[in-house]
């Protein structure tokens, strides 16, 4: 039977890999090949990079690292940061990375999700979205640039209107619970698993295995992200990659 | 020497690192010229299938492939969509395949699929190995293989079928015929057991 997958989820800044909490305070945790040499000795379910940086930067993804990440990996691998053309997606994907992701591009132009599809293939297509709670009245506001600002976008029409094109995945990633280690959202999945039915992966607050083991059980086939959680160990987070084994992930599925 | 045909379609270089690694002559081939000097071929394939046909077609690439592996039976592999261009035609696109091995790729029915998240059917799905063929000698079908894709190929004969796995029932994952193989999961994104299956393919 098709499992949940088991997602690091690795910041890349100033070329090195990071660690974040609440989108702030980056914390250096090594080299991102060295990382994912680790992580393919660990049969990890697929990875997810994010350069964090590029669109902060107002430039397009760096396709050298994204070369040598590629070749590096053993393991599907999802690539955002930057991409904000047809021909960088097409690039990328002829690097051998297997999923592109979008946001900041994706909330500007919707259309783009489509044009990449439609030569990539749409299950390629993954969409991701920052969330922050709002103040008043409860929902959730949609950011962009590490958080610092906020879309016009309505996360439930947002996410109707990537439903409809109907991209690969979507990744819904909780800028409150960032680097928190204390659980997901486990309300805002609710609502989003409710309101489409592709895929998603979810990210932002997993503190320890059983934080993970909660999604599964709840939702059954569901990604599940984690940055903090992989890259750290114990109560004075040492850095340390980590990640269950064949063996100890059975329990977990 | 085992041959990548790179025809500007799926995952060429993660192959090729993976033969690097297993100390396995392989060579990636892009002109069809080139074609006949592999013992095995790989065809890798991404993107939607008339896409991939018309990029087979154009570089001419299809007519060598019809040579070398229907005149000389030279094995060959399809990954994914490499698998899919094997058959007679997909409900994905309007192009004819290859017609290799009888049958059509279709697509998932979502009102089979018990819970959400419906399309793609994407992750680590277990195979069941319904042949016993050297191909999956060693392979741990319960950790099985990544998948990501929303048509599968549907098989005329049953004699075709290599591997089963389950997403709102049964379909076909892997195929073959004689010198022909398929997998509709990616071994070269699937870790030990993917490197045992290209290792596997090399030994045949």
């Amino acid at each position: 039977m098709l499992r949940s997958r088991i997602i690091p989820c690795l910041l890349i800044h100033n070329k090195g890999l990071v660690k974040t909490v609440k989108f702030k305070d980056h914390k250096y945790v090594g080299d991102p090949i060295n990382a994912v040499k680790i992580f393919n000795e660990k049969e990890v379910d697929e990875l997810i990079v994010l350069d964090i940086d590029a669109t902060k930067e107002n430039r397009g993804p760096n396709m050298k690292m994204i070369r040598n990440l590629a070749n590096e990996c053993r393991m599907p691998l999802c690539y955002g940061g930057g991409i904000n053309t047809v021909e960088q997606a097409v690039q990328i994907i002829n690097l051998g990375v297997e999923k592109v992701a979008l946001s900041y591009s994706a909330l500007q132009d919707l259309e783009i999700c489509q044009k990449i599809g439609d030569i990539i293939g749409n299950q390629s297509v993954v969409v991701v979205i920052d969330v922050k709670k709002k103040k008043l009245f409860g929902g959730y506001d949609i950011y962009t640039h590490n958080g610092t600002k906020k879309s016009t976008w309505d996360l439930y029409d947002f996410v109707s209107k990537l439903e409809e094109i109907g991209i690969g995945e979507i990744v819904i990633n909780s800028i409150d619970n960032d680097g928190v280690m204390k659980g997901y959202d486990i309300s805002l999945i609710e609502t989003i698993r409710g309101k489409c039915s592709m895929p998603i992966t979810v990210l932002g607050g997993a503190g320890n295995i059983d934080d993970i083991k909660k999604i599964i059980k709840k939702f059954k086939i569901i990604g599940v992200a984690a940055g903090s959680l992989f890259v750290f160990k114990g109560k004075y987070k040492a850095v340390l990659i980590n990640y269950p084994n064949r063996e100890e992930r059975k329990p977990i599925y | 020497m085992i041959g990548i045909i790179n025809y500007g379609s799926g995952n060429v270089q993660a192959i090729a690192t993976i033969y690097k690694n297993l100390n396995i002559e392989y060579e990636i081939l892009t002109r069809w010229e080139d074609l006949h000097k592999a013992d095995k071929l790989i065809l890798p394939g991404v993107g939607a299938f008339d896409a991939t046909m018309q990029q087979m077609i154009d570089s001419g690439i299809k007519k060598e492939l019809n040579n070398l592996v229907i005149n000389k039976k030279v094995p060959i592999l399809g990954v994914c969509v490499g698998l899919q261009v094997m058959g007679f035609g997909s409900d994905e696109g309007k192009l004819p395949g290859l017609g290799w091995i009888p049958g059509k790729v279709k697509k998932f029915n979502e009102n089979k699929i018990e819970y959400k998240p419906k399309l793609p059917h994407m992750g680590w799905n277990t195979i069941k190995n319904v042949q016993n063929h050297p191909l999956f000698e060693g392979i741990d079908f319960d950790f099985g293989f990544y998948f990501v894709h929303s048509f599968y190929f549907d098989c005329d004969n049953k004699s075709n079928v290599l591997a089963l796995s389950n997403y709102g029932g049964e379909f076909t994952s892997a195929i073959y015929s004689n010198n022909i193989f398929g997998t509709q999961f990616h071994p070269e994104k699937s870790h030990g057991n993917g490197i045992l299956l290209f290792k596997n393919f090399a030994n045949l």
